[in-house]
């Protein structure tokens, strides 16, 4: 195996100082672990310790709930214009910082910086300034039942609300939750991924005494000591989570027990469908349809909605793919500081060797290796941080890599002859989260959408995640529509008052 | 007789180990986004398993589910229990120790496939 040279340390973005241990944040404060413990956190660049994180407990998340209850008397009834100008200082905050946030996220996490800095930090500003503007134009409803009857229906917010982030996207998944709740007036106990628990750290540095205290608190550590006792909490009136599916059942299990709403956005499988009319022409379009096929090596791979199953016309496939190959294999990679790099590190070294065993497992079943399909080896200081090709595996749709979430740079690759098996593929999965569909005709892009079983249907275009556009699961991948308004009211109660005005007595006593 | 699930030696002598601080354990296989495709090792009855839920086996006197929609797409390949390096997210028992339990695959040969459908039918 080929070992790569990555950049001269020149090119590479300066490492900020971390400070060497990073309490939680409870209360507006920072707060030592009640255990007194402290766990590693592993930069994925390089496999080395960065700092430490603390390892929060039962104890821990119970005081962190406590301060959000006695923040949430006064906090769940401030005026929205009140919480739309923190939040919009909470924007302008990261807005200012963005580069700094860029590389420590992408220390924390191993995705290249140009990511970071294009993609995760200017989506947190916006998410944030996107809530705080959608709430100010709000209003409740009410209706004229009769002449003397009214119903007014207000929202209120739910109460306090346990978050649990991944660590795909550390700071941007922390906001998809963090800002509906607190624009809908909710306060906040928040537990980061034990591989990413330091970013979101550094960012309360920045933004902690924005909010009053315990509107937003942070407790780091493990999901069996730190997750659990905040997904079970009887003090908790709402449970919003992304990760996989027994996590997810086992959280419906615990607010089944205290019967509270939770929200669940656990993956998908999605299918990226180029039709023969993509073809039709070597054009800019044509040109924007290969880059979509490679958008699966986007953040490595670690997407719920990575474009992992493409299904391209047989018509096309050989023009097509001798594209999308062409374009994988011209995929940079290296250390994810250095600003040219397009392809950075796996989150952690366990997803690192299920990547690798994906291949395996795809390789055994007899899929077709047509590029990459191997670990990525680099010097320079490198040789320990967990880099994997990107790959693309062709196969077919029963094929166990087609079928489960590598969560890594693995596109797998197959045929249909019409659109009725292109649809029957796509929907040929236990999950429904996101799809895209590439074609130049204007009947396909509305019925081919329509046909799929998934959330968000990208149409000639993938991996775009504006707020306005709600983004959440059918089949098995959850429920819940975030980065939109709708969001709200999943942290909200509808309080209806039916008013009378009527001065008569029913007659009925 | 074929088993669908098979634990390594590392794997076992973990699962000793929590069994040890945390009583009986079993072990659910995850989808999904994430950690999914890990098995998750609980205490046993933490998670409850329901009529959706096939059981593949027992590991080390564990029993080992899994959803039964998802085991239509795994059933031709063999699960092996192991343990790797790392730290999972998830509720996994194991993970504050820095290891994660792993699943590897191996693809069944056409007879083990035969004498698998044999032993469900029977």
């Amino acid at each position: 195996m080929s070992i790569a040279t990555s950049a001269a340390p020149s090119t590479l973005a300066a490492r900020p100082e971390f400070k060497p241990r990073y309490d939680h944040f409870i209360n507006g404060e920072w707060a030592p672990p009640s255990s007194g413990e402290y766990f590693d956190n592993i930069s994925p660049i390089d496999g080395k310790v960065f700092t430490q994180a603390a390892r929060g407990n039962a104890a821990d998340i119970d005081k962190a709930i406590d301060a959000a209850h006695a923040a949430f008397t006064s906090w769940g009834k401030t005026a929205a214009s009140y919480r739309s100008n923190l939040l919009l200082k909470i924007a302008q905050i990261v807005e200012d910082n963005l580069d700094y946030l860029a590389v420590v996220e992408t220390i924390d996490n191993g995705k290249p910086i140009r990511e970071t800095k294009a993609a995760d930090l200017p989506l947190v500003v916006d998410h944030f300034r996107y809530f705080a503007g959608v709430i100010r134009s709000e209003e409740g409803t009410i209706s004229e039942h009769d002449e003397t009857t009214v119903s007014i229906n207000l929202h209120e917010p739910i109460g306090v609300v346990g978050q649990i982030i991944p660590w795909n996207f550390p700071l941007l998944m922390a906001t998809w939750k963090i800002a509906p709740a607190l624009a809908a007036g909710c306060c906040v106990v928040v537990k980061p991924a034990e591989q990413t628990p330091t970013s979101i750290m550094v960012l309360m540095e920045l933004i902690g005494q924005v909010l009053p205290k315990g509107v937003l608190n942070i407790v780091t550590g493990f999901g069996v000591e730190a997750g659990k006792p905040l997904a079970s909490s009887p003090k908790v009136q709402k449970v919003a989570f992304t990760g996989e599916t027994t996590t997810g059942r086992l959280i419906m299990q615990y607010a089944s027990e205290n019967l509270i709403p939770v929200t669940m956005e656990l993956g998908g499988k999605s299918p990226n469908i180029f039709f023969e009319s993509v073809a039709d022409a070597d054009d800019d379009f044509f040109d924007k349809a290969v880059e979509g096929a490679v958008l699966f090596a986007l953040n490595q791979g670690e997407v719920c909605t990575c474009p992992s199953r493409i299904l391209v016309h047989e018509h096309i496939y050989d023009r097509f793919m001798e594209r999308v190959i062409q374009r994988t294999k011209a995929i940079k990679m290296g250390n994810p500081l250095d600003a040219t790099v397009m392809m950075g590190a796996q989150a952690s070294e366990d997803q690192y060797q299920k990547i690798l065993s994906y291949l395996d497992i795809g390789k055994q079943e007899g899929a077709e290796v047509l590029t990459g399909g191997e670990a990525f080896r680099q010097n320079s200081g490198l040789e320990n941080g967990y880099y994997v090709q990107p790959t693309l595996l062709k196969g077919n749709n029963k094929m166990r890599v087609f079928q489960e979430e590598i969560f890594g740079p693995v596109a797998c690759v197959t045929t249909f002859k019409t659109t009725e098996e292109a649809i029957a593929i796509a929907n040929d999965t236990l999950y429904g989260l996101g799809a895209g569909v590439w074609t130049r005709d204007a009947h396909e892009l509305y019925q081919v959408p329509r046909a799929i079983n998934a959330g968000r249907v990208w149409v000639n275009c993938y991996h775009a995640y504006p707020a306005h556009a709600p983004f959440g699961g059918y089949k098995k991948s959850g429920f819940g529509r975030e980065t939109h308004k709708m969001m709200l009211n999943h942290y909200r109660q509808t309080k209806n008052m039916l008013i009378s005005y009527g001065k008569q007595k029913l007659g009925f006593f | 007789m074929t088993a669908r699930i098979i634990a390594t030696a590392e794997a076992i002598s973990l699962i000793n180990e929590l069994r040890h601080t945390n009583g009986p354990l079993m072990f659910h296989q995850s989808g999904g986004c994430c950690d999914g495709s890990q098995p998750m090792c609980f205490p046993e009855g933490e998670f409850k398993v329901g009529a959706s839920d096939v059981c593949l086996g027992e590991v080390a006197g564990c029993k080992f589910y899994m959803s039964a929609d998802q085991f239509n797409y795994w059933k031709h390949t063999q699960l092996i229990l192991d343990v790797i390096r790392g730290r999972g997210s998830s509720f996994s028992l194991e993970i504050p120790l820095g290891v994660r339990f792993h699943t590897r695959s191996r693809v069944f040969t056409d007879e083990e496939i035969a004498e698998l459908e044999g032993q469900s039918h029977s």
